[in-house]
C-alpha cells in the first residue's frame, strides 16, 4: 500500500545486526518469558543442591499448609511429602520430557517435511498421507495407548508425546522447502552437481530454521502440558516426581488442603506461559515483517 | 469561473513512527473544477497516493492528516467529524484503486457490492437497489450484466472487477472522483478502455476527476490540467497541453525526457539518476536538487517558493531562465 | 463433485486402514501375548475367554493371517468385547458417545462464540487497552492445563460457593423427567464445558484477533470504507466473513485435541462419556477397549473433517470441491 511505498525508500534494513537476544530482550513479553524460562530451568539445575532428599520421601507431618513451617515454604502433602522439593524435581522431569519429546518431534518431522517438499511426486504423496494420519487420530488419546501399552517410565512417555507431536512440524518444513526448492541457490547447487543430501543439510534446512525453532519453543510447552496431562490420569513414571501428578494427588484432598494441588498447577502454568511468550518474542524477532502488522 | 467542486488549501500528511516524524505531503494545495480532470503525477512514494486516500479521510494510522481545508461542494472535510465524513464518502466523492484483482470482497457476489454502495447512503428497497447496480453494470459495458450481477468476484478478470469498481464509485453520481492508478494493474488494452470509460462518465454527469498515475502517457490523454509532485511537495502545475509544450520544472523535464517514445510500453520515471531524498531526512533547500543537471548552491538553501507561470505555478528559481532548445520542445509535442 | 466424493472415500479408507494398522502393531509392543493384553492383567480373565481370544485373533496364524482377520474385524465394526465391562466395545462406545458430543458440541460453541467476540474485540481495539487485556488473558489460559482449570473450578465453584455440583451428568436420586431433567443436565454441564472451553477459547481469541487484523489490511476493507460503509457493517459483513474461514479451518485441525481435551475434563467431573471410558479402560487395563476408543474417535475426526470442508466451501466461494 501507499504508506509503504512510502517509507521502502527510507527505511534502512530490519535491524538485523542486531543480535538476536537483543532483539528478544526489547520486547517485554519475551524479556518475561525468557526470565521465567531461566528461573525454572535454574530451579531444575539446583534441585539436587537444594532438595537432596528424595522428593517422594516423607519428610515431616502432613497437610502443613504454606507458610505455616518456614522449613517447608510451600507446605506438604497429605503424605507429608515436602511441596517446594516436588516442584523443584518436577522441573526436573517436565523440562527434560519436554525438550526430548521435541528433538523426537523435530527429527521426524523436519526428515518428513524435508524430504516430502525436496523430492515431491510419490514420496510427497505416501508422506503426507501419513502425516495426515497421525494428525486424524487424536494425540492426547494416541500418547495415552501409548503410554499405557508400554507401562509409564520417562523414554515411553517421552517417545510417545514425540511421536503424536510432529505433524505439524511436517507440514510446516514441507511448505517452507517447497518455497526454497525451485529458488535460485538450490537450483544453481542443483545444476553445479551438488548432491540432495548436501542440499538439504546445507543450503534448505538452514533456510527453515527460523519458523522450526518458533514452533519448536511451542512443542516444548505442548509437551510439557502433555507430559502433566499424563501424569494427571496416572501415567507418569512411577519412580519420578512430576507436577501433573501431584495436581492428580491433590485432588483427593480437594475439599479440605486445596493447596495441594494448586500448587503444582501454576507451575505448569509458569513454565507453559514463559515458553509461549519466549515463542511469541522469537516470531516476532525472527520475522519482523510479520511483526509490524 | 464558479466555485471549484474540490478545493485543497494547504495540505499536510505526516506518519508519526518510532523512527521519527516521516512528512509524507507538504503544504499541497490543487483544485478541480467540475467536469475536469486533474492529473496528479510523480514518482513512487512521492505522496500522491496518500493525497488522494486523504481526500476520503482514509489516511491509515499512524497517518495525521493537517491542513487548512479540504472543501468538497464547499464543506471542509477536514472540520467534519467521522461519521458526516463518511455519509459523503461514497456519495459524494468516491475513488477507484490501483488493484482491481483485492479491491473486491472475495466473499460477497459483484452485485451485492454494488448494492451496498446506494444501500447505504439512501433509502431505497432492495429491489430498486439491485435495479440500479444492474443498471451500472450495463453502463460500465460489462456484457452479460444479468448473470455477471451475482458471480463473485474470483470469476471476473481484472479489467472486468475494475469495471465492477467504477460501477460502485459512480453508483451514487458523486462530485468527484478519485481514480488512484486505476489501469497500472491492467494490460494496454484493458487500460485504454478503462480511462476511455471513467472520461465518458466524467463528460456525461459532469464529475471532476482527480487522476493519479505515473504514467505520462495517460496524463497526456485524459487530462486537463497537470500537477507535478515531487518528494510531498508541488513542484509544477500547469494546463496539461503547456506542460508538455513548455515544461519548466527541471524534473517535470527529466520526466517527460524520460518517457519512452509512443507505442514504445509504459513509462516507469526511473530514468533521471539518484534517488528520492529519504522523506525522514529532507535536503534543507530543494529536495530535487541532488538529483538536478541545473541545480546551483542557492538550490541547497531553501525551498523554493511556488511562483505563478504561464498560467500554472513552478517551485524552481531557476525555472525563468532555463532555456529550452526549439528542437527539442519540437520532439516534445510530437 | 464425483471426484471429491472418489477422493473422500479413498482417504476415509486410508485413515480406517491405517489406524488399524498402528493399533494392532500396538498391541504386539505390550508385553505379554494380544489375548493377554486385551484381557487384562493376568488372573483377571478365565482361561475359556483367553481361548476364545486366542482364536478370534487366530494367535497361532503367521502375522499377515492375524492382520488380515482383525481388518476384517475392525471393518465390519467388530472392535471385540470388553471383558470388564461385559460388553461388546462398539456397543459401549456408541452408549458414551453422544455424552461425549454433547460436552465437546457445547464447549466448542462456548469457545467459538466468546472467543470470536472477544478476538472481534481486541482486533478492533488493537493495541488499546481492552486489547492488551483480552490477549493477556487469551496466553495465561492458553497456557493452563485443561485439568487444572477444572479442578480450580470446582474448588471456587463446588467447594467454596457451592453453586454447582462437582461431578456427574445428572443428579440420579432425584429421578427427574423432561425439562427439569434437561436443567439438571445443563446445571451439570456447566463446570465441564466451562473447562473444556476455556483453553479453546483462548486459542479462538488468539486466531480471531490475528485473522480480523490480517483482514482489516486488505484492500476490499479499503473499498468497502471509500464506499461509505459505517464501521459496524463493515466488522461484520465483510471482515467477520472472511476472518471465519481460517477459524473454521483451524476447527477441524483441533477437534482431535479436543478429544484428548474431553478424556481429561470427563475424569476431574465424573461426565460419563467416551473419555472417561477411555479413563476406566486404562485403569483395568483393557487395552482392547482403549484401542477401539481410539479407533472411533479418529473415525470421528475423519467425518468431522469432512462436515468443515463442506462448511468451508459454502462459506468461500473460492474453493470448489475437487
Amino acid at each position: 500500500m501507499t504508506v509503504f511505498e512510502i517509507s521502502a525508500p527510507a527505511a534502512p534494513a530490519p535491524r538485523a545486526r542486531d543480535g538476536l537476544l537483543l532483539r528478544l530482550l526489547r520486547q517485554p513479553s519475551a524479556a518475561v518469558g525468557l526470565t521465567l524460562l531461566v528461573l525454572i530451568i535454574a530451579m531444575a539445575a539446583s534441585a539436587n543442591l537444594v532438595f537432596p532428599d528424595d522428593p517422594l520421601d516423607m519428610v515431616t507431618q502432613p497437610f502443613l499448609w504454606p507458610g505455616e513451617d518456614a522449613a517447608y515454604p510451600l507446605g506438604t502433602d497429605m503424605l507429608g511429602r515436602d511441596i517446594a522439593s516436588g516442584i523443584f524435581h518436577g522441573a526436573r522431569v517436565s523440562l527434560l520430557i519436554g525438550a526430548v519429546a521435541t528433538l523426537v518431534s523435530l527429527v521426524i518431522g523436519v526428515g518428513t517435511g524435508a524430504l516430502s517438499g525436496y523430492y515431491g511426486g510419490r514420496l510427497d504423496a505416501v508422506l503426507m498421507r501419513v502425516t495426515e494420519l497421525f494428525q486424524t487420530i487424536p494425540p492426547f488419546l494416541f500418547a495415552l495407548a501409548i503410554v499405557a501399552i508400554l507401562q509409564p517410565s520417562i523414554p515411553t512417555i517421552t517417545v510417545a508425546i514425540g511421536i503424536t507431536a510432529w505433524p505439524s512440524l511436517a507440514r510446516l518444513v514441507r511448505a517452507e522447502v517447497l518455497k526454497l526448492r525451485h529458488g535460485e541457490l538450490v537450483q544453481a547447487s542443483i545444476a553445479l552437481g551438488a548432491s540432495d543430501l548436501r542440499i538439504i543439510v546445507l543450503h534448505i534446512l538452514p533456510n527453515t530454521l527460523a519458523p522450526v525453532i518458533v514452533s519448536a519453543s511451542i512443542l516444548v510447552a505442548s509437551a510439557i502440558l502433555t507430559e502433566s496431562s499424563l501424569a494427571f490420569l496416572g501415567l507418569g513414571d512411577p519412580n519420578v516426581v512430576s507436577w501433573g501428578g501431584m495436581v492428580g494427588a491433590g485432588r483427593e484432598v480437594l475439599r479440605t488442603d486445596w493447596y495441594v494441588a494448586t500448587i503444582p498447577g501454576l507451575a505448569i502454568v509458569t513454565a507453559v506461559l514463559a515458553l509461549n511468550l519466549l515463542g511469541d518474542g522469537l516470531n516476532d524477532a525472527l520475522n519482523p515483517k510479520e511483526a509490524a502488522r | 469561473m464558479s466555485d471549484p467542486v474540490l478545493a485543497v488549501e494547504r495540505l499536510n500528511i505526516s506518519f508519526h513512527t518510532r523512527r521519527g516524524v516521516l512528512r509524507a505531503v507538504r503544504d499541497l494545495s490543487f483544485h478541480v473544477e467540475r467536469g475536469e480532470t486533474l492529473a496528479i503525477v510523480g514518482e513512487s512514494g512521492c505522496g500522491k497516493s496518500i493525497t488522494a486516500l486523504s481526500l476520503l479521510g482514509l489516511v491509515p494510522e499512524p497517518g495525521r492528516v493537517e491542513g487548512d481545508a479540504v472543501r468538497l461542494e464547499g464543506r471542509n472535510l477536514l472540520a467534519l467529524p467521522e461519521a458526516k465524513l463518511r455519509r459523503l464518502r461514497g456519495a459524494r466523492i468516491a475513488m477507484i484503486f490501483q488493484e482491481p484483482m483485492t479491491a473486491l470482497n472475495p466473499v460477497l457476489t459483484v452485485g451485492e457490492q454494488i448494492m451496498e454502495a446506494i444501500l447505504e447512503h439512501e433509502k431505497v428497497s432492495r429491489a430498486a437497489a439491485r435495479d440500479r447496480a444492474l443498471a451500472l453494470l450495463e453502463r460500465v459495458r460489462i456484457p452479460d450484466a444479468k448473470r455477471r450481477f451475482s458471480d463473485y468476484p474470483h470469476r471476473l478478470s481484472g479489467g472486468m472487477r475494475q469495471r465492477v469498481v467504477i460501477a460502485m464509485a459512480l453508483a451514487l453520481s458523486p462530485a468527484v472522483l478519485v481514480a488512484d492508478e486505476p489501469t497500472t494493474a491492467l494490460d494496454v488494452t484493458i487500460q485504454a478502455q478503462i480511462l476511455e470509460l471513467i472520461d465518458e462518465l466524467k463528460r456525461e454527469n459532469g464529475t471532476a476527476v482527480v487522476l493519479i498515475t505515473h504514467d505520462l502517457g495517460v496524463v497526456a490523454e485524459h487530462s486537463d490540467r497537470v500537477l507535478v509532485m515531487y518528494a510531498g511537495r508541488k513542484v509544477e502545475a500547469r494546463a496539461t497541453a503547456d506542460l508538455f509544450a513548455r515544461p519548466l520544472h527541471p524534473y517535470t523535464r527529466g520526466l517527460i525526457a524520460a518517457r519512452p517514445q509512443p507505442g514504445g510500453g509504459r513509462a516507469r520515471l526511473a530514468e533521471i539518476p539518484g534517488t528520492v531524498p529519504s522523506l525522514f531526512a529532507m535536503p534543507a533547500g530543494c529536495a530535487f536538487a541532488p538529483r538536478c543537471a541545473v541545480a546551483e548552491p542557492a538550490c541547497g538553501v531553501a525551498v523554493p517558493p511556488l511562483m505563478p507561470a504561464e498560467d500554472g505555478a513552478v517551485a524552481c528559481i531557476r525555472a525563468g531562465e532555463i532555456h529550452v532548445p526549439e528542437p527539442a520542445r519540437e520532439a516534445l509535442r510530437a | 463433485m464425483a471426484r471429491y466424493l472418489r477422493r473422500t472415500i479413498a482417504q476415509i479408507a486410508f485413515v480406517i486402514i491405517g489406524i488399524a494398522i498402528i493399533n494392532f502393531f500396538l498391541l504386539r509392543l505390550a508385553p505379554g501375548d494380544a489375548a493377554q493384553v486385551m484381557a487384562g492383567e493376568a488372573g483377571s480373565a478365565t482361561p475359556e475367554y483367553m481361548a476364545a481370544l486366542r482364536k478370534q485373533f487366530g494367535l497361532d496364524q503367521p502375522l499377515y493371517v492375524q492382520f488380515f482377520s482383525y481388518l476384517k474385524n475392525v471393518l465390519t465394526l467388530n472392535l471385540g468385547y470388553s471383558f470388564r465391562q461385559g460388553m461388546p466395545v462398539s456397543d459401549l462406545i456408541l452408549q458414551r458417545l453422544p455424552a461425549t458430543l454433547l460436552l465437546m458440541g457445547t464447549s466448542i460453541a462456548f469457545a467459538v462464540s466468546i472467543g470470536g467476540m472477544l478476538g472481534l474485540l481486541a482486533a478492533r481495539q488493537a493495541g488499546k487497552l481492552a486489547d492488551t487485556l483480552i490477549s493477556a488473558l487469551a496466553l495465561l489460559f492458553y497456557a493452563t492445563p485443561v485439568f487444572w482449570i477444572g479442578v480450580m473450578l470446582v474448588v471456587v465453584f463446588s467447594v467454596l460457593l457451592d453453586w454447582l455440583p462437582v461431578g456427574g451428568m445428572a443428579s440420579v436420586e432425584a429421578g427427574l423427567t423432561g425439562l427439569a431433567y434437561a436443567a439438571d443436565v445443563g446445571r451439570h454441564l456447566i463446570l465441564p464445558a466451562t473447562t473444556l472451553g476455556l483453553f479453546y477459547l483462548a486459542i479462538y481469541t488468539r486466531l480471531m484477533r490475528a485473522s480480523m487484523l490480517e483482514v482489516y489490511g486488505q484492500d476490499f476493507v479499503r473499498t468497502a470504507r471509500a464506499k461509505g460503509v459505517r464501521p459496524r457493517r463493515i466488522a461484520v459483513r465483510h471482515v467477520l466473513r472472511n476472518a471465519l474461514l481460517p477459524i473454521v479451518t483451524t476447527l477441524g485441525v483441533q477437534l482431535g485435541s479436543i478429544l484428548g481435551g474431553a478424556i481429561l475434563v470427563e475424569t476431574v467431573f465424573a461426565w460419563p462419556g467416551l473419555g472417561r471410558l477411555a479413563f476406566e479402560a486404562l485403569f483395568q487395563r483393557d487395552l482392547n477397549l482403549l484401542l477401539g476408543i481410539l479407533f472411533c474417535s479418529s473415525v470421528v475426526v475423519v467425518l468431522v473433517n469432512l462436515a468443515v470442508d463442506l462448511a468451508y466451501t459454502a462459506l468461500d466461494p473460492r474453493i470448489e470441491l475437487s
